[in-house]
């Protein structure tokens, strides 16, 4: 154990002084995969923080019944709840309606202005099916019950939003897949022409009684190396491009009286954005040594 | 120690390189092989420690079929014996030390006693003084002693020299022979390739004369 542990150090240490001896090409390297990275890694940070702001609304199908000051309640509430299209119902009176509008973000100013409370009571309608030709109907029909001002499907831009985001992620899905791709093949690139450029002593290593896993560790060292190194570098331009968006980002929240801004991946996340890199490094290394280490 | 029957060795798209050669040598044993260029002294030399296998007959040595051995099982063969490359095969990105070290380093033993038998055998060789040198900045000579450092590090009980004094002078070859036949009078069996006919009279042993590939004389 001991014996394989030294090995392994010093197939480690020799990957750093191969990867360290040359330095430019190293960094350049491990900038190609950074900027390839942090492309999705980038997106995805986007897309995390846009579902942020969409889970804060309710992705149900509900529609909101608005009723007219005379409409009577009771009766209302009765004929909903015989309704079979209607899966759960709540009743919002106009002043709850305008307490929660005051807590809002941004909005208690304007809410502190009004003279008189311009909210209607409100039912909120959860409907069974969930359909947009379903929905549609529900709200024509619930719109002729008498005492109904006006009926609104709340949950139309919700699911739009999320069908984009969907979209967005099966979008950086295929991006990252491509840009994986590219990776490896950068890696299995560079430690090809390591190996090219090492032959001589990988031959006489052989032949000396080198097994095949000692000459091929510090290329598995290198390719995982590699790919840490463009891992980190994904993280730091991610931040730094997060870091000038958010001047933007601010100033436009700001104007809407939000203090939203756009905020770095999750340690978790870049923790496997970091890990990941190193998978492919090491898929990179395992492809090449596989192919020119026979 | 070592044993060869009715081996043949044919390249691809090639003639027969050597045919038909039996010989066996005992431990401690010392052999030259000797013969023209192109008689077939180095693939013979070559078949002992499976850098090429032999197309028909066996190569046996210390008791196992060379030939019949998996990929994975080479490299512990070939810890069990010195090999000294007419062109030295030295590295030269490391310093006489690191060369002498690199066998070691595939091995279990601890740096400390490794840094000990590189020492050891660079003092044996007469190099004790240049290990922290460049190979580059040896004399042929040199050059040829630090490959035997290297082949002897991991105390092997077969040493093979192919052509260990080609393109020396007079002075340094002898002193590669007197250093190589050390190791022999302490046990090591030694398979050295020539086709220098005065030094393998010189010292009257055991001569495997080649010529077309076959065993003129064992």
């Amino acid at each position: 154990m001991r014996t394989w542990l030294r090995q392994h150090r010093a197939a480690l240490a020799r990957a750093v002084r191969k990867l360290a001896a040359q330095r430019a090409a190293t960094l350049l390297n491990a900038l190609v995969i950074g900027v390839a990275l942090s492309l999705p890694a980038g997106g995805y940070a986007l897309l995390a923080n846009l579902q942020g702001v969409a889970q804060r609304f309710t992705f149900e199908p509900q529609l909101s019944v608005f009723l007219k000051p005379e409409a009577k309640r009771d009766e209302l509430q009765a004929r909903l709840r015989a309704d079979a299209r209607v899966a759960a119902l709540r009743f919002v009176p106009r002043d709850e309606a305008l307490a929660e509008l005051r807590v809002a973000e941004g909005l208690a100013d304007v809410v502190a202005a009004l003279e008189r409370n311009p909210l209607p009571d409100t039912f909120v309608v959860r409907a069974a099916d969930s359909g947009a030709d379903a929905l549609e109907a529900l709200a024509q029909s619930l719109k002729a019950l008498p005492g109904v001002a006006n009926v609104q499907v709340d949950s139309a831009w919700a699911e739009r939003l999320a069908a984009l985001a969907r979209i967005g992620r099966l979008a950086l899905a295929a991006l990252a897949v491509l840009l994986a791709i590219g990776l490896v093949a950068v890696t299995f690139n560079t430690i090809r022409l390591q190996i090219l450029t090492q032959r001589e002593e990988i031959e006489v290593s052989q032949l000396l009684g080198a097994t095949d896993a000692f000459v091929r560790r510090p290329f598995f060292y290198q390719g995982v190396l590699q790919g840490l190194a463009g891992g980190l570098l994904a993280l730091v331009i991610l931040w730094a491009g997060l870091w000038v968006l958010n001047f933007g980002v601010r100033d436009l929240a700001t104007a809407y009286g939000s203090s939203f801004e756009l905020a770095f991946l999750p340690g978790r996340d870049a923790l496997a954005v970091v890990a990941f890199a190193a998978l492919l490094g090491w898929l990179g290394a395992l492809l090449s040594v596989s192919k020119y280490l026979r | 120690m070592i044993s060869f029957s009715a081996v043949s060795k044919r390249y691809p798209g090639g003639q027969d390189a050597l045919a038909g050669v039996s010989f066996s040598l005992g431990a401690g044993e010392l052999a030259f092989v000797t013969g023209p260029s192109g008689a077939g002294k180095s693939t013979l030399l070559k078949l002992i420690p499976a850098i090429e296998r032999p197309t028909a007959g066996s190569v046996v040595v210390n008791g196992q079929n060379v030939g019949a051995l998996r990929r994975g099982a080479l490299p512990y063969l070939r810890r069990n014996l010195g090999l000294v490359f007419q062109d030295h095969k030295l590295l030269y990105d490391r310093s006489v030390f690191d060369n002498v070290m690199l066998p070691l380093s595939f091995g279990a033993l601890a740096p400390r006693d490794a840094a000990r038998r590189v020492r050891a055998a660079l003092a044996k060789v007469g190099l004790l003084a240049r290990e922290r040198a460049n190979p580059i900045q040896l004399s042929g000579g040199e050059q040829q002693r630090l490959a035997i450092a290297r082949a002897v590090v991991n105390r092997p009980a077969v040493l093979v020299a192919d052509e260990p004094t080609a393109n020396l002078d007079a002075e340094s070859a002898a002193r590669i022979v007197d250093i190589l036949l050390s190791f022999n009078q302490v046990g090591v069996t030694l398979v050295v390739a020539t086709h220098d006919e005065a030094l393998v009279a010189r010292h009257g042993r055991r001569v495997l004369q080649l010529a077309a590939g076959r065993l003129a004389s064992a």
